[in-house]
């Protein structure tokens, strides 16, 4: 079945994001349909289907779901829409563009598991997208389809638009978890507290990415199986990819998940159409900045979870970052550094303090004031956050901030190394002064 | 004089019966707030305590927590540059640096009107659009040199009316029926959904 766009059909659509936009292009049918069925064999559907989680883990929805305890109520549903991984961008476009669908998502998942009430957590710097998504919500309350006995059924629940306001570290599942009930975004320690046994309130709660919710429609109208046959063997579907960086085209591009290469999406003349100006590939992020990086020899790869993972990166959150031949690899490497730098909660020794040190010193050697023994300190530390840089990650963190933080040194490191040297070749001798004061 | 205007206090209100539980409601109450003053005022984050039911200290424990909070009145229009991995690539460094010369203020720094504050900030979702920039949390997609000051002087001579005073976010605000809504549901109370009927 030549099925390309599920999730992005409607984009070319000028009036989508409205109620009449979407019934007129087949909207709330899958909700439509739910109802009709038994709520756990809505839940079966999305199994057959085997969704992975579009938000960065990967993690099967259906199976997830699968994890609330049974007999424990109330459920929740907490939509993860705090986009923030850099390179990241597809949340955004599904609300803007498409609210309406990412709401019907919302409801067949409630549907199913019995989820008495969703939490749509849009991050706070996305305006307009908070406005799109208001407006959805109340024309779909007014229409019906929100609220008390929705389509008029037995099935009741409301959907409460959140808005965050300004932390990458949210987006974790627990610390979003702690933002919605009004505390510091502080990713908890897992277990025990898996949000699908013990998530908002002490209760059973599913948290899901944007993305994938927005795939629920399509899945129940069109049933599980016709999507598990689109895409690869696990990885199933479509899936969005944002290229950005040094490509002719940069732009968000929905494909058919585990079968197209990284070749034809950033080369192809459909897809990014190559590297800008001509220049040659350095190399480029597979899946956000908490990834490791990916070179020439890599571009052969499907775009498929299991493939990725076994090279040595992940595909996160659909992120590909081009660098070419000109990039500065220790610049681009501080940058990512200084984001999770920045960005740490600080809830832990290994990253609030390391993340700071690496960004110190990486900033030193682009500065040209680096000390002989620099890049030893820099791998001892990331060998603090992340023992014998495994992948994935050995922990010794609350939460994969941390170690997401050594991935572009290691491979910055791994591969450019002398460019690190030549920085500190030509570095002046400073007096010493201790890393961490200041 | 800082305190919530009648229509917010009711707005506060009908917002806090939408969470199970009051405390939840504390960072759409300080939006309201910010909204309200264009910051966080001292005597808002007090009576967003009494309203939640928490103390003041807890609040200023949370604000503090979130980057998009002020608590000093920042300039009209915030401008955030984005720094994050794909801006940087296609540029934002020399966009920053331009910002910074038209404005005549460095990133964290507010012009002596009060009209701008300008700040570089992390990745912002808009990376296949670098580089790129919102003033108000409204975007400018593929910014250039030119188009910055252009924007810049719009700004200045109050064109730009799309554009929100610092501290108003969505302009459409959620609104639940109170016939339609089928109600906050309590952590506290354990109910079989009925349509899972005996499930
Ligand atoms: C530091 C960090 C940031 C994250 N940010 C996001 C995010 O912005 N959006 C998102 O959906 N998931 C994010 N995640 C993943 C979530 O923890 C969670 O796995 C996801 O929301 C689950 O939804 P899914 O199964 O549908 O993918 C982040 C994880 C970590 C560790
Ligand atoms: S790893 Fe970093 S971000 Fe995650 S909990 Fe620890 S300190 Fe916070």
């Amino acid at each position: 079945m030549a099925v390309d766009h599920i999730i992005t059909k409607r984009f070319n659509i000028v009036d989508a994001h409205t109620l009449d936009g979407y019934l007129a292009s087949g909207g709330y049918r899958g909700l439509r349909r739910a109802l009709e069925m038994v709520p756990s064999d809505v839940h079966e559907e999305v199994k057959t289907a085997s969704l992975l989680g579009r938000g960065g883990a990967g993690f099967p929805a259906g199976v997830k779901w699968g994890f609330c305890p049974p007999g424990v109520w109330p459920r929740y549903l907490v939509v993860n829409g705090d986009e923030s991984e850099p390179g990241t961008y597809k949340d955004r476009l599904l609300m803007e563009r498409d609210p309406h669908q990412l709401i019907e998502g919302c409801l067949i998942a409630s549907y199913a598991l019995g989820l008495s009430q969703c939490f749509l957590y849009v991050r706070g710097e996305m305006a307009e997208a908070q406005e799109r998504v208001a407006a959805a919500l109340n024309e779909a309350y007014e229409a019906g389809y929100i609220g008390k006995n929705i389509c008029g059924t037995d099935f009741s629940v409301d959907i409460v638009l959140h808005w965050g306001a300004g932390a990458y570290i949210v987006g974790e599942e627990t610390a979003l978890l702690e933002s919605l009930e009004g505390r510091r975004g502080m990713p908890r320690l897992k277990p025990p507290a898996f949000p699908a046994s013990f998530g908002l309130y002490g209760k059973p709660t599913i948290v899901n990415n944007v993305e994938t919710l927005s795939n629920l429609p399509w899945i129940i109208e069109h049933g599980g199986a016709a999507f598990a046959e689109l895409g690869g063997e696990q990885s199933t579907g479509t899936r969005m990819f944002a290229v950005s960086g040094h490509v002719k085209r940069p732009g968000v591009y929905e494909v058919e998940f585990g079968v197209t290469t990284f070749r034809e999406i950033i080369y192809a003349d459909e897809y990014a159409g190559g590297i800008a100006g001509g220049r040659e590939l350095k190399c480029f992020i597979p899946g956000g900045a908490s990834a490791p990086w990916f070179y020439e020899e890599h571009l052969d790869l499907p775009l498929d979870k299991a493939t990725v993972d076994q090279a040595g990166s992940m595909l996160g959150s659909g992120a590909i970052v081009v660098m070419d031949e000109t990039t500065d690899a220790v610049a681009a490497c501080h940058n990512l550094v200084r984001f999770f730098a920045r960005e740490s909660c600080g809830k832990c020794t290994p990253c609030r303090e390391g993340t700071a040190w690496m960004e110190q010193i990486l900033s030193r050697v682009l500065h040209r004031q680096a000390r002989p023994d620099d890049l030893d300190l820099l791998l001892d530390i990331c060998d603090n956050i992340s023992p014998g840089f495994a992948w994935p990650p050995k922990m010794t963190t609350i939460c994969p901030l941390g170690p997401s933080a050594v991935s572009p040194v290691i491979s910055a490191l791994g591969r450019f190394k002398d460019e690190f040297e030549t920085y500190i070749a030509q570095s002046q001798a400073r007096p010493r002064i201790p890393v961490a004061s200041g | 004089m800082s305190r919530f205007i009648d229509e917010n206090l009711r707005l506060a209100r009908e917002i806090i019966a939408r969470y199970p539980k009051p405390r939840s409601a504390m960072i759409p109450l300080l939006h309201l707030a910010q909204e309200q003053n264009g910051y966080v005022p001292q005597d808002a984050m007090e009576e967003v305590a009494e309203l939640v039911g928490v103390s003041s200290a807890e609040v200023l424990g949370t604000l503090s927590f979130y980057e998009m909070f002020k608590q000093i009145q920042p300039g009209r229009y915030q401008v955030n540059i984005c720094h994050g991995i794909s801006c940087f690539l296609c540029g934002a460094g020399e966009l920053l640096s331009h910002a910074e010369e038209k404005l005549g203020i460095k990133s964290g720094g507010t012009t002596p009107d009060g009209m701008f504050s300008l700040e570089a900030v992390e990745c912002i979702a808009a990376c296949t659009e670098a580089p790129a920039l919102q003033v108000n949390y409204r975007y400018s997609h593929r910014s250039t040199s030119e188009g910055f000051d252009e924007l810049v002087d719009a700004l200045a001579a109050g064109d730009r009316t799309d554009i929100p005073e610092h501290g108003i976010l969505a302009t459409v605000r959620q609104r639940i029926p109170s016939e339609r809504a089928a109600g906050a549901s309590s952590p506290d109370v354990s109910e079989v959904p009925v349509w899972l009927g005996e499930g």
